[in-house]
């Protein structure tokens, strides 16, 4: 735990090409040194959809943030839009908490919960994947 | 990059609701063909950057004991209706994924192990982990040509699997047998929850992974 992030690209050397200390660097600076989303309710399976223009974002939004408020001009999942955007789905996990928290994007399901899932929830699964044979 | 048009990428603004279920499985057993099997969308691959100590293997002297990986996980969506769209994750099973999983069995329907019987081995990690976090799931024997068939019951000892956990063969490249698999599941996890185990046995969980005591 005590590698800061300057250690990632100085041993860059350590077998995994020149690009490896980058990758593994870029996300949390991206993410200003979180590794941990705002809000705990934003799983892979989230579905995101950008609230619209009202409320343009400010000028120093990053890259990141601006190309995920595109990506979900409609509705998709947080991995899905991690996957098109190819960037790790724990970074996405913490700019999309941000965009919620902001109201450029709105989360509509998907909360993970600790809880069992509700028996019709399951019922509805369950005669959804019977139309698939 | 596999995306195509964007046209199909979207969901139907009517879907309220995600579900999913990690289908976890050792490498080459088939998880990705499972998906893929049942999915609507090309399946699609996200990368995830893991820190890790090197543990045991791969001990190179001299060398950093934190190596950065990339791992791969494949998914895919299936709009079950117009309100609940389901994804599955093809998820390693081996133990240095696990950190992976977290994020993955919070709030999981259920999970699907698929096992290869000419390596079973490899699955008895993963089946004490589920066992040892109480979390619903159904095995599924993933036939390849050359494996030996087994009678479920034997495979049921072999794993050591409780009575009520469902065992099934399917081929994984056949739609409805993946999807036969998934519906076995669900109707494990529905029947769980209407008449739980008396006994959630009581687990004097050997050391497994560091911070599982907690």
């Amino acid at each position: 735990m005590s590698g800061s992030a300057g250690a990632g690209a100085g041993e860059a050397h350590a077998g995994h090409g020149p690009d490896a200390g980058c990758a593994a660097l870029r996300p949390y600076v991206i993410t200003k040194g979180r590794t941990r989303p705002t809000r705990n309710t934003v799983g892979v399976e989230t579905l995101l959809v950008a609230t619209g223009a009202e409320a343009p974002l400010p000028v120093s939004a990053t890259r990141e943030e601006r190309a995920l408020v595109r990506m979900c001009e409609r509705l998709l999942s947080l991995v899905e839009a991690a996957a098109h955007l190819e960037l790790p789905v724990s970074l996405v996990k913490v700019v999309a908490s941000d965009l919620v928290d902001s109201g450029h994007l709105i989360a509509r399901s998907g909360v993970p919960q600790a809880v069992l899932p509700d028996p019709q929830l399951l019922q509805e699964v369950l005669d959804g994947l019977r139309r698939l044979r | 990059m596999v995306s195509v048009g964007s046209a199909d990428r979207y969901l139907p603004d009517t879907v309220q609701q995600a579900v999913k279920i990690p289908v976890v499985g050792a490498f080459g057993v088939g998880k990705t063909t499972l998906v893929g099997s049942v999915s609507e969308i090309t399946p699609l691959r996200t990368e995830e950057v893991m820190t890790q100590a090197s543990v045991g293997v791969d001990d190179l002297a001299g060398m950093d004991s934190k190596t950065t990986t990339t791992v791969a996980m494949d998914f895919g969506r299936v709009t079950l209706s117009p309100r609940i769209v389901l994804y599955l994750f093809g998820t390693p099973g081996q133990r240095r994924f696990w950190d992976l999983w977290e994020g993955l069995l919070e709030g999981a329907l259920g999970v699907l192990v698929l096992i290869d019987t000419r390596r079973l081995e490899d699955s008895f990690d993963v089946l004490e982990q589920l066992e040892i976090r109480d979390i619903p799931f159904a095995v599924a024997v993933n036939t390849f040509p050359d494996s030996q068939a087994y009678a479920t019951e034997e495979l049921r000892e072999a794993l050591d699997l409780l009575e009520e956990t469902p065992i099934v063969t399917c081929d994984a490249r056949d739609r409805g047998s993946a999807a036969g698999v998934l519906i076995t599941l669900v109707e494990h996890v529905l029947d769980s929850e209407a008449f739980p185990a008396s006994v959630p046995a009581p687990v004097s969980a050997p050391v497994t992974a560091p911070g599982a005591a907690l």
